[in-house]
This record gives C-alpha cells, structure tokens and sequence, in this order.
C-alpha cells in the first residue's frame, strides 16, 4: 500500500457511478472518492420518467436511490461537467475550469438522448432522460392536448401510454414498421400496437418527420408522405448517444461507448473502469462480444465488478480475470400490462412465441444461431422464472 | 439478523428482488411478491443486492 491514499474520481451521478463508489468501499478502497454530476441531484432511478413518475408529477426526492452508509464519505460534485481530459496526466478539466486529479478513474459518464436535426421551431420540442426532461414535458401532458412522439421504441411507447392516460391526443411517428420491432420482433409489436391502438394511441409507422410547423412554439408536425399532426408537444424518443466526448484525444476505443474487458477495465496505462449505460463490456452468457446493454440491472452488474477491479488495480494487483456474466433485465409499464425482458432479445434473428398469444397474456422465445438470447413476458411475470433459468444455463 | 421490510404501496411485483435471494423473496401465483421478513445474518449481502435491484427501491434491509 502506498502511504498516501490514493483517489478516485467517478464521472457521471447516476447509478453506475453509486453502486461502483459502494463496490470500492466494499474491495476496502480507503481513499477519496469525488462524483461529478451534471444533474444537480444524487443518484435517482430514472425508469418511473416515463410511467408513473411522468403521470403522477415528478418528485426527485422520492426517486433517489438509497445509498449505502459507507459511502456517506463520498464528496458530490454538481452542475458542472467534466469537458475534456488528460488521461495519461491524470487530470480532468471541468466546464467551470476546474481541473480534478485522480489515481483511478470510473468512467459511468451514461448516454443522452438522441436529437434528429428537424428544422422549425424549437420550443415544445422535449426528450426524456432527466427529471428536469419529466418535469417540463408534464406541463404540457393534458386533456385536449396533442402529443406527437418521435420514435416507437420503449420510452416513446411508455410516454405515449402516460400521455393517453392523462387525456392527452397522441400520435406516434416512427420509420419502423411495428413498435418495439427491434428489441421485440414483428409479432410482439404488432399485438402491443393493438393495446396502444385500443386505448386510442394514432402509429403513422413508416414514416419520418420533416418538418415542425408553428411561430415561436410548435402547433403542428409535417410527416414525409404530407400529413400534418397537431402538436401541443413533441416528444424525441429515438435513441442515444453516449457521452465520451469529454474522452476524446487520450486513444480510446470510442467506437461505440467505452470499450472495456470483462472486470470493465479499460486498456489504458492508468486504472480506469467504465460502467453502465456507456460501457461496451464483454458477457460470457452470449459469447463475449463486447456490447453496450442499456437495461435496467447493467449499472449496478457492471459498477459491481469494477469496484472491485479498481480497488485491486490501486493496490498495484491485477484484477480478477474471471468471466463477467450477468443476466440484463428490463422491464416497461404500458397501460396495465407489464412487459418483462431477461437476456438480449434485441441480438435474436427469430422469435417465437411459447405460451398464451401476442394479443393477451403472452412469452416468447427469442434465438440467434447460438441457441436461446432472449425471454419477454407480457402479464406473466411470475411464469418467467424458469425460463429466466433456462437462459443462463444456455 | 437481518430484517427485511417492502413498502407495498411502492413494490410493483416486478420480482427482480426474487433473482437474487430466491429463498427470501418469491412472487406467488397471483404475481404477488411474498418475501420472509427476518433473516439470518449470513445472508446479508445477497438481500442488500435485491434492494440494490428493486426498480421501485422498496426494499429496506436493517
């Protein structure tokens, strides 16, 4: 051990970096650690964004996570981000100027969502990410109201969901040809499409936004094929973009986030580990191809692991080269119907349904030429545990 | 021993907590998660990890 304690800072306050400043103190990592957060809040669960938090009015304080006592050491850091670093220097720069020394890193900096480059007004444009987001898209979520949501994956189909149980018009526009195609297959889409269909949700599938229309604020929305949609809001809902610019200049591997090795350690001279959201990390139960999994569990999985790679990395030890294998799970809430996901349905070349039908209570199968990747449940929760076995087993 | 407490007004039944202590927590047929409220020291770090995993962080462990 050195006699002066080393320090680490952790880039990003959300639950990756909580749950890897919790793993460090458990590996027995005495040091410093410092979070930088852009958000002015500890870490929140962000899930309930886009379902009951949305509908009921956001309260952040009721979404903190709770923190384990020993990291009640832990020196918070809000409101300005980390711009630019120096790894080889072990130095990071703040947007205020700031510069941060660190001896280990944790990179759990997450992603941001997706902006398309539609022109038109800006205001009534909104995404959901933040509570900040929630917050101010609520405001606009009321009987008589027009939603149009870009995108027709899990976020825009929760937030349409919410936005119809709180009397607002909602369109979905989206080029897929079902919702939730990808991560679901054709089959699952199309019978979820009739539950939102049901409950009075407009799917222009196919299409692309052009244009949005309005003086200061949007009052409507112009699709490719011409239609106009009324919209008191717009909600972007099509996808990520992971936040690694801060990153850039030190060699990297920045292809698709942070590529790391299964303990999440990154291949770099220093001791650095990435987690979360932004980390592409190898998974021995689907072959060690290192991938990006933004489901729920993987923050805390990886932030695990790389606690304790880091704290064995800063008392000069190789960290434990074991395989990483950790079972991704999501779940989504979409009217009263609960979808839940074990493994990686979104990598399957087929699915197949297993028990119930598409339109009701429903699980399905998904498979890629290595076997079985993927297990989705509709309303049948407590069925999904075998089937959750039989994956990792696979 | 460990005492284990779910706010039921916040628990939505997701059963993640079920994975991670299967003797502790369970959802019944009903899909209603049924969990034992006292346990034995030893098993301390596998309840934490089911509160760490709860999407609705409705599980307390003291």
């Amino acid at each position: 051990m050195n006699s002066v304690a080393a320090s680490v800072v952790v880039v990003g306050a959300g639950l990756g970096g909580l749950r890897t400043a919790e793993s460090l103190r458990a590996a027995g990592f005495e040091g410093a650690i410092t979070v930088v957060g852009d958000e002015p809040s500890m870490p929140y669960s962000r899930p309930p964004l886009s379902k009951e938090a949305l509908s009921a009015g956001v309260q952040v304080a009721e979404l903190e996570f709770r923190r384990k006592p020993s990291v009640a050491d832990v020196n918070w850091q809000f409101g300005s981000p980390v711009i630019s670093s120096d790894l080889a220097a072990r130095t990071l720069t703040l947007a205020d100027g700031t510069q941060l020394a660190f001896d280990g890193l944790v990179i759990a900096s997450g992603i941001r969502p997706r902006r398309l480059p539609i022109p038109g007004p800006e205001a009534g444009r909104y995404v959901l990410r933040t509570s900040h987001d929630a917050i101010g898209l609520r405001n606009y979520l009321a009987p008589g109201r027009s939603a149009v949501i870009m995108g027709a994956g899990f976020i825009g189909c929760e937030v349409a969901a919410t936005a119809r149980g709180l009397g607002c018009e909602v369109h979905v526009v989206a080029i897929d040809e079902q919702p939730m195609i990808r991560p679901l297959g054709a089959e699952l889409g199309r019978g979820l499409r009739e539950r939102h269909e049901h409950h009075g949700v407009d799917f222009h599938l196919g299409r692309t936004v052009q244009e949005f229309l309005g003086g200061d604020h949007i009052t409507s929305v112009l699709l490719d094929d011409g239609t106009e949609l009324p919209a008191s809001v717009v909600v972007e809902a099509v996808g990520s973009v992971c936040n690694v610019e801060w990153l850039e200049g030190n060699g990297l591997d920045l292809t698709d986030g942070v590529l790391v090795d299964q303990g999440m350690v990154v291949d770099f001279e220093v001791p650095i580990v990435a987690v979360g959201d932004v980390a592409r990390h190898p998974n021995s139960l689907f072959g060690n191809i290192p991938r990006r999994i933004e489901h729920w569990n993987m923050p805390t999985e990886t932030g695990r692991r790389a606690g304790v790679s880091l704290a064995a990395l800063l008392r000069g030890e190789q960290p434990d080269q074991g395989p990483f294998s950790a079972m991704p799970a999501f779940w989504s809430d979409q009217y009263h119907h609960k979808i839940q996901s074990f493994g990686m349905p979104g990598i399957a070349t087929s699915s197949q349904l297993v028990e119930g039908s598409a339109d009701e209570a429903c699980i399905f199968e998904y498979s890629d030429d290595t076997g079985l990747v993927g297990i989705v449940g509709v309303d049948r929760t407590a069925e999904l545990a075998p089937y959750r076995k039989q994956l990792l087993e696979r | 021993m460990v005492t284990i407490t779910v706010d039921m007004d916040k628990c939505q039944h997701y059963g993640q907590c079920c994975f991670e202590a299967d003797d502790v927590f369970a959802l019944n047929d009903d899909g209603q998660l049924e969990y034992v409220k006292e346990v034995d020291g030893s098993r301390r770090a596998d309840v934490e990890s089911a509160a760490d995993v709860c999407p609705m962080q409705a599980i307390t462990v003291e």
